[in-house]
């Protein structure tokens, strides 16, 4: 094969060099964009080296098939669910499939974000119509090869047949199959015909996961790497004046020393030497100002939510005369505190700048934006740049942000060495991105046993409720409907943490509506119902949620856990959308000792298809758990810019024996897949404080619960 | 110091600080990764592996206590993940991130080597050292029960 480094070649040439390559075909290259655009956009052929080129599929002359997950893998299960996708339509046995993890290509592959419950949801129909792209070229060139049409050929489990009954396989006919015209159009399955989605599917690592495998950023090294440990600041705010590393320096096995962008970093041998080293590292630090925490924090929100000096989000009709003409007025305040992410794996990652490229590898959730920021930050080609993803020990929206990123760049293109920058509990506990100490004050006019106006005030570092989060429920269902947001500004940074703003919106909303039921003397399921009813009659495009799905997800864990009809046990009932998908919970509660202890959870969730139960069963748990455990336990107190808890001795994560029971389900469906990963979370808080306060008589409004002194 | 180990039946001379954590020489010097890092202070069981069968975090314990213990790695658990909370870890698919499951693992399998008929509490209160932030708790319990199960039948 004779090719030129500058040849330009457009798809169909593409797929012809790629065969001739012998190994097998590569599907998918341009299949997303084929589906985007009808625009035929050119492949640079210097690139195209088959071993590291990016596609979704690649079929062996044999039949095995390999199926490029293009997303991280944080944990919420899509480096299994998207592969199953593609081999569903392009029916392949999945025994036959080897899934890889597919690096950094905004080419060829879109949105390699993992982020907002949205992997599946986005690329559902992408991903079907690769595997079925494929399929079809694979038909075509055995019908070819028969002689007959390729209407009279059928494709099932890697087999192609034809009505005499001759049967070939994918591996047979995949050169020929490479020759031929990519079809515009394809045909996609019916959704009752599935036969590998709605499978229960493992994990595609667990064979490496539990023998101890490299998988993680943790586990990567490399000749010549140095270790690096970072000191950040102690306090949010602080600025570095200078620092001593005499004693650090003299240790052996410690190689240097170097400040970069306001941070120390040590660079060591091995990693407990990089450690070792900071500990020797004596630093000056800025303390001539005063800086913000827990207690300033809340005056200062206090304040913003009495100023009346929020940004309004939506009104409808006007809840001013609402108030003015109801019966009965009630306003409530929830507030949570900081939360740190917390991920099982710390920060690390590992940077090689040097004056050709720049090679990137870890864990992280936002690749591209890295990428960007890191050509924009050192004024290099992007496409200098190359990055590998790796299996990732948790995110909750901690590596989205990719601030480790750029220490680790910085640090290798100051030292100009390949670079692993790992960072302790405590500085990955201490420096984070918190969840924003936040608070939600709600009002409620009623009249004539009839919610007449509503109101949501949020006060928040960086408060969030845009738009389209003012249009989830009760938006539609009453009349007279406003929300307005204060956003607070502070050297504490925050940002995204696992169901950013529904973690906590979500329990104090469904605690309120809780309230709001008492106050008007009827049933707290029969209050969401009854304003269901109403959005059902009030529909616009606006709006975020179906109040029909809603409506499904209730009446069932109504009926699962028997609402209403237990003795001894008190009951809360909560529901919430987010992520695209309706979920609905009832916690249980029983006096043990005169004291609430959570005893079950139940759970109904509606996001479309489930495309593997395993993976969406234990995901589902997963955020209840975790929903619970930091409504429950939670709380990163800070005092004048340091943070209090710095590793797992000081900060309460949720631990096997305090887990209650859990019941889950999902709502059979033929709707496409929404998210997953993150809506079991945010009505889970709520549940419980219902129940609690069943069970007591106790209004708990404030996160973590075990602070309001009842709680064992 | 040079210091000889015993780790999952072999024996290797490594050259380091005294006061290295086995979690670091077993990560950054023999590249036996499977053991994993997550707080460095015993709070977590990331770093678990079996000391003379019992379960022990590696993230505090110096090298030079352990010359002539037998030290066990998730990497030295089984030849062909057989163990029976391997086994038992697969069958129920434990995993989200996978990161502190290899911590799980060892605790789990130092519980049913000594006792395979582990009660609820039991198998709480071994395994309330080990954080999972993914919560993948429930599977933990289940694969617990089934890993005992496993181990009655072998016995």
């Amino acid at each position: 094969m004779e090719t030129k480094s500058s040849l330009q070649v457009d798809r169909k040439t593409f797929i012809r060099v790629s065969a001739l390559a012998g190994v097998g075909i590569v599907f998918g290259a341009n299949f997303f964009q084929s589906c985007e655009s009808k625009k035929e956009k050119k492949i640079d052929l210097s690139k195209l080296n088959y071993n590291d080129f990016n596609a979704y599929i690649k079929i062996s002359n044999k039949g095995m098939v390999t199926i490029y997950s293009p997303n991280p893998e944080i944990g919420q299960g899509v480096k299994t669910a998207m592969p199953m996708i593609i081999a569903e339509e392009l029916d392949v046995p999945w025994e036959h499939v080897l899934v890889a993890q597919a690096d950094l290509d905004p080419n060829n592959f879109k949105r390699q974000v993992a982020g907002g419950s949205q992997s599946i949801r986005k690329s559902w129909m992408p991903l079907r119509e690769v595997g079925a792209t494929a399929k079809q070229m694979l038909i075509n060139a055995a019908a070819i090869k028969w002689g007959v049409d390729a209407s009279e050929c059928t494709a099932e489990k890697g087999i192609i047949k034809n009505k005499k009954g001759d049967e070939l396989g994918y591996g047979d006919v995949v050169l020929d199959a490479a020759k031929l015209e990519v079809p515009t159009k394809v045909i996609l399955k019916d959704p009752k015909d599935f036969k590998l989605i709605g499978k229960e599917k493992r994990n595609v690592d667990i064979d490496k996961i539990i023998s101890g495998e490299p998988l993680f950023g943790m586990d990567y090294k490399e000749d010549g790497m140095l270790y690096a440990a970072i000191i950040h600041p102690p306090a949010f705010g602080q600025k570095l004046i200078d620092f001593d590393a005499k004693e650090a320096k003299q240790i052996k096995g410690v190689e240097d020393v170097v400040e970069v962008d306001g941070n120390i970093a040590v660079l060591a041998t091995s990693t407990w030497l990089a450690f070792k080293g900071k500990k020797a590292v004596k630093a000056n630090w800025s303390t001539n100002q005063t800086f913000d925490g827990t207690k300033e924090i809340d005056e200062k929100l206090n304040n913003l939510l009495t100023e009346n000096k929020g940004t309004l989000v939506r009104e409808d009709g006007s809840v001013k005369e609402g108030f003015l003409n109801a019966d009965s007025v009630i306003e409530k305040t929830y507030e949570a505190p900081f939360l740190p992410h917390n991920t099982m794996e710390p920060m690390n990652f590992f940077a090689h700048v040097t004056p050709e490229k720049i090679h990137l590898r870890g864990p992280i959730q936002a690749p591209q934006d890295a990428v960007r920021r890191v050509a924009k930050m050192l004024n290099r080609k992007e496409s200098d740049i190359t990055l590998e993803m790796c299996r990732i020990g948790g995110g909750f929206g901690r590596r989205l942000y990719n601030d480790y990123i750029i220490e680790a760049v910085l640090i290798s293109e100051k030292v100009k060495k390949p670079v692993k920058l790992v960072y302790q509990r405590e500085d990955d506990m201490t420096a984070g991105i918190y969840r924003p100490q936040v608070k939600y004050q709600f009002k409620a006019g009623v009249k004539k046993g009839r919610l007449v106006a509503y109101q949501l005030k949020e006060a928040a570092i960086n408060a969030g409720i845009n738009e389209s989060r003012a249009n989830f429920f009760p938006a539609g269902s009453v009349e007279n409907y406003r929300v307005e947001t204060s956003p607070l500004k502070s050297s504490i940074t925050t940002g995204a943490w696992r169901a950013p703003i529904s973690n906590f919106l979500g329990f104090a909303e469904q605690s309120f509506f809780d309230e709001l039921a008492e106050e008007m003397n009827i049933d707290p399921v029969q209050l969401r119902l009854d304003l269901l009813a109403k959005a059902k009659k009030n529909k616009s495009n606006r709006m975020q949620y179906s109040p029909e799905r809603m409506e499904g997800v209730i009446k069932d864990v109504v009926q699962k856990s028997g609402w209403g009809k237990k003795e001894n046990v008190y009951q809360g009932f909560s529901a919430y959308y987010s992520h695209n998908s309706h979920v609905a919970q009832v916690a249980e509660v029983e006096l043990q000792d005169e004291k609430p202890v959570v005893t079950k959870i139940y759970c109904v969730v509606d996001c479309g298809i489930v495309v593997n139960p395993m993976g969406a069963i234990t995901q589902a748990e997963g955020g209840i758990i975790d929903g619970f455990g930091h409504a429950m336990y939670g709380e990163m107190l800070i005092d004048k810019g340091v943070p209090q808890s710095k590793n797992f001795h000081q900060y309460n994560l949720i631990r096997i024996h305090q887990v209650p029971k859990i019941e889950v389900s999902f709502v059979k469906s033929n709707e496409a897949p929404t998210g997953l990963g993150e809506p079991t979370l945010p009505p889970v808080a709520a549940a419980v404080a219902n129940a609690i306060k069943a069970a007591t008589g106790e209004r708990i409004r404030k996160q973590p619960f075990v602070n309001s002194g009842n709680i064992i | 110091m040079s210091i000889t180990l015993i780790i999952n039946k072999k024996k290797h001379t490594v050259d380091v600080d005294e006061d290295t954590p086995l979690l670091w020489v077993l990560r950054d010097t023999l590249n036996l990764v499977g053991t994993k890092f997550g707080c460095g202070i015993e709070q977590c069981g990331a770093c678990t592996v079996h000391i003379n069968g019992d379960a022990m975090r590696s993230c505090t314990l110096p090298v030079s206590l352990l010359k002539n213990a037998e030290i066990t790695t998730i990497e030295g658990l089984s030849d062909d993940n057989s163990h029976p909370v391997q086994v038992a870890w697969k069958e129920i698919d434990v995993p989200q991130c996978g990161y502190c499951q290899s911590g799980q693992i060892m605790t789990a399998s130092a519980l049913v080597n000594k006792n395979n008929n582990p009660s609820n509490d039991e198998i709480k209160q071994a395994m309330k050292g080990n954080i999972c932030r993914c919560a993948t708790y429930k599977r933990i319990e289940e694969a617990v029960y089934v890993a005992a199960k496993l181990t009655q039948e072998k016995a």
